[in-house]
């Protein structure tokens, strides 16, 4: 609900592109008013953006990035979905390995790094464990949920039509819990890309991360540290749109009917 | 005239399912609630059976006992002479609303109880049930996409497909509106009358249950008993207007007690 | 089901714990066989909490990493929350200011430390600041996405009995969004406790993060690493704990018919 007046069809171009301009001038003017000499404005910025594609480098910072988030997060995808449709199916199982879970899940994976680096040394290995940890647990935890709530019509539906309880698994289950299955990978996602940004900035030297705090450490090029910022922002929210698109394939879309 | 407590099972069919003095317990947090009393009926191979009763008072538990979801904490139910333990697809179970599978396609929830056939097969029955309950043309739609009633008709197909010996409908026009409901029942007699499996019907729509029923089975408040048998001796198309439906349903709801005037 | 038989539930609280202590078996077990005798056992790590006890240094850096989220998560609440609020009430701010809430949310807090280093130096405010960033935006979302979900009909019924607009936002709106809201603030703590961890690892000299980076920078005392990863996981756990028990106050619990 929000106030009455529908917005006409020019106005959703009008007001986005508004108020980015705003935001925009704004920069400009407080950089300029307030003198700075090494904060950059948006131009600067824009400079900077033009000089990381010149040089080539930037590709292999994003591929790098990307790269680590899928390993992590497939891996963390292919192990938690399992894993959370079971401890949701059995909820004994459950009960039993959730202070574990509890406990673990506070932790940020950041603070993980000291012990990562012993397992794995300091690189990509390290980064990937840690981008893994950041997903796995939203992803367990969608996937108990979303065991969990599936109405109980469909589970009788499925054993009166006489299936098995592997067959109850992939033919009722699953599918009725995919909707939320699908919500909690798409937050992972969005936690893995937190953490391989941060995670490149302590543990490894690529990737984006690595680029924001190589800028300023080596020439306090803050030009490119804003620039690899935005960057930054701009891959995630791709990820994100993109992920959502699953969200309106029509054997998962009935599941998200009250969209806000 | 109504018929009195007593079981009375017609004599010309033979029983398909037997429920004798079946009660159910239920227990939760220390306290004991008594849903079902002593509950003794037969049903006849072929035979339409009305559980009528207010809200509440067991009816639908009393139905999933009969499909095999919940044990009777006492008595047993038998049908060909088994008792029943646990679900099975020759008892198919209507549900009131959300039975369907939204992550199916029409034809993907009526085909679902047939994986075990060949794909042409498959396709044949599907074909077959999608024309009997009328939704031509929708085979390809997902449910959020049709209506209450549409809805209700793929899971009546849905159910019929795997060739069920009976049909366990728990209120399954509940959820439409009055108009759609007296659309669905004049379809559900079609249907029944072309295929003749045992059906048993749980409404607490007294019309509901007059019209469609041979038998209306009156239950009475939690914890339910058979305060009633009606035998509606009417055939088929019945005149909602004639004297004899009038008086059999006038009888019963003088039997539940109700106001006739509002 | 009945399992009401005290003797069962009984059982069934233990196994959790039975778990837990297999797990640490395992853990124990697991150390004794490592090559580079670097990580601890749970055994080492209870030594490790009471060395900090005993040193003083856990209340102490507790107290700092409680104290930079409180005050980084207040203002981004007191911020955020009202900013939110409004925004979301007209939808034309909203659609004005979402391609840039879009494009900076997905940017991890601590991409912004060389920010907030030039800003405010390295110290507890650049810290602040930092739990501040991450804390802002999935508020302002959560403010955003409250107003945008009251039904219409609450409004309308509002409207109906001639309520003015101050009061229909103090009687109508404000108690509708508040279970959301008190989600989303849960939700957000919860980052919040990650940042601080993380931000505390970088620019400043207390608290526990730094504990971590800390222990094995000055001597490779990895039990106290995993000390400081128990404590916390566990205050962290606190924290939610604490938010959700502040969900079940009654006035609040309309919102949450599922739960």
């Amino acid at each position: 609900m929000s106030s009455q007046v529908q917005p006409a069809k020019w106005e959703r171009l009008f007001w986005p592109v508004l108020g980015t301009g705003v935001l925009l001038v704004l920069w400009y003017y407080s950089v300029r008013w307030s003198g700075t000499k090494v904060f950059p404005s948006p131009r600067d910025v824009e400079r900077g953006l033009a000089e990381l594609l010149r040089h080539q480098v930037l590709w292999g910072d994003i591929v790098d990035s990307l790269r680590r988030v899928a390993i992590g997060y497939g891996l963390a995808a292919l192990i938690g979905v399992p894993l959370g449709l079971t401890l949701g199916w059995y909820p004994a199982a459950n009960q039993v390995v959730n202070p574990t879970i509890q406990i673990l899940r506070p932790i940020s994976p950041i603070a993980w790094i000291p012990v990562a680096i012993i397992f794995f040394g300091v690189g990509d290995k390290a980064a990937i464990f840690l981008i893994f940890l950041g997903a796995f647990f939203p992803v367990v935890v969608a996937g108990i949920n979303g065991v969990r709530n599936v109405p109980s019509v469909y589970r009788r539906a499925g054993r009166n039509f006489g299936l098995t309880p592997p067959q109850l698994l992939g033919r009722v289950l699953f599918p009725a819990a995919l909707p939320q299955i699908l919500v909690g990978l798409r937050i992972a996602l969005g936690i893995a890309w937190l953490v391989v940004v941060a995670a490149e900035m302590i543990a490894v030297d690529s990737g984006l991360g690595f680029l924001v705090i190589d800028s300023r450490n080596s020439g306090k090029r803050y030009d490119l540290v804003v620039a690899a910022i935005l960057l930054i922002g701009v891959i995630g929210l791709i990820l994100d749109v993109a992920f959502r698109r699953l969200e309106k394939l029509r054997s998962v879309r009935w599941g998200f009917r009250a969209e806000s | 005239m109504p018929q009195t407590q007593a079981a009375i099972r017609p004599a010309a069919l033979k029983t398909k399912l037997a429920m004798d003095r079946v009660s159910m317990v239920f227990e939760r947090d220390g306290k004991r609630t008594e849903v079902l009393n002593n509950i003794s009926l037969d049903v006849g191979d072929g035979e339409f059976v009305c559980l009528l009763g207010p809200s509440g008072c067991g009816k639908s538990t009393l139905l999933n006992a009969m499909a095999g979801f919940l044990a009777p904490t006492g008595g047993a139910i038998t049908v060909d002479g088994e008792v029943v333990r646990k679900p099975d697809p020759r008892r198919i179970f209507v549900f009131q609303e959300r039975g369907v599978f939204p992550w199916l396609t029409v034809e993907g929830n009526i085909g679902f109880g047939l994986a075990k056939l060949s794909k042409g097969e498959r396709e044949q029955r599907i074909a077959h049930y999608v024309k009997m309950v009328g939704l031509q043309g929708f085979e390809k739609a997902y449910p959020e996409e049709l209506s209450g009633g549409m809805k209700q008709r793929v899971e009546v197909a849905r159910a019929l497909a795997v060739n069920p010996d009976m049909l366990l409908l728990d209120e399954p026009f509940g959820a439409l509106d009055s108009i759609t409901r007296l659309t669905m029942r004049g379809e559900l007699l079609r249907i029944w009358e072309a295929e003749r499996k045992t059906i048993i019907f749980v409404t607490h729509d007294i019309d509901e249950a007059v019209q469609l029923a041979d038998r209306v089975v009156v239950l009475s408040a939690r914890p339910a008993t058979i305060q009633q048998t009606v035998n509606i001796d009417i055939a088929h198309p019945r005149d909602m207007s004639s004297p004899r439906y009038l008086e059999l349903r006038d009888g019963i709801f003088k039997q539940i007690g109700l106001a006739h005037r509002i | 089901m009945r399992d009401d038989s005290p003797v069962r539930t009984r059982l069934l609280l233990w196994r959790p714990f039975a778990f837990t202590a297999l797990l640490l078996l395992f853990w124990e077990a697991g150390v004794r066989y490592q090559p580079s005798h670097l990580l601890p056992g749970p055994l080492g790590v209870a030594g490790g909490i009471v060395d900090l006890v005993r040193h003083g240094l856990l209340l102490k850096y507790v107290v700092a990493s409680l104290f930079r989220v409180t005050w980084g998560f207040a203002l981004a609440v007191a911020t955020a929350v009202p900013l939110g609020l409004a925004i979301g009430w007209y939808r034309r701010a909203e659609m004005a200011i979402n391609p840039i809430l879009q494009i900076l949310r997905p940017i991890s807090p601590l991409a912004w430390i060389p920010i907030a280093i030039l800003w405010f130096g390295v110290g507890d405010l650049a810290a602040v600041f930092l739990i501040f960033v991450g804390s802002f935006f999935p508020l302002m979302l959560t403010a955003i996405n409250a107003v945008q979900s009251v039904p219409a009909v609450y409004v309308d019924a509002g409207r109906n009995f001639g309520l003015s607009p101050a009061a229909l936002m103090y009687r109508v709106l404000y108690p509708a969004v508040v279970p959301r809201l008190i989600v989303g603030l849960r939700i957000t703590l919860g980052i919040a406790w990650l940042v601080v961890v993380a931000a505390e690892m970088i620019a400043v000299s207390s608290g526990l993060g730094f504990l971590i980076v800390d222990a094995r920078n000055a001597g490779n005392r990895y039990d106290l690493v995993v000390a400081g990863m128990l404590i916390i996981g566990i205050i962290g756990l606190l924290l939610d704990l604490g938010m959700r028990s502040l969900e079940k106050v009654k006035s609040f619990r309309w919102g949450y018919s599922e739960d």
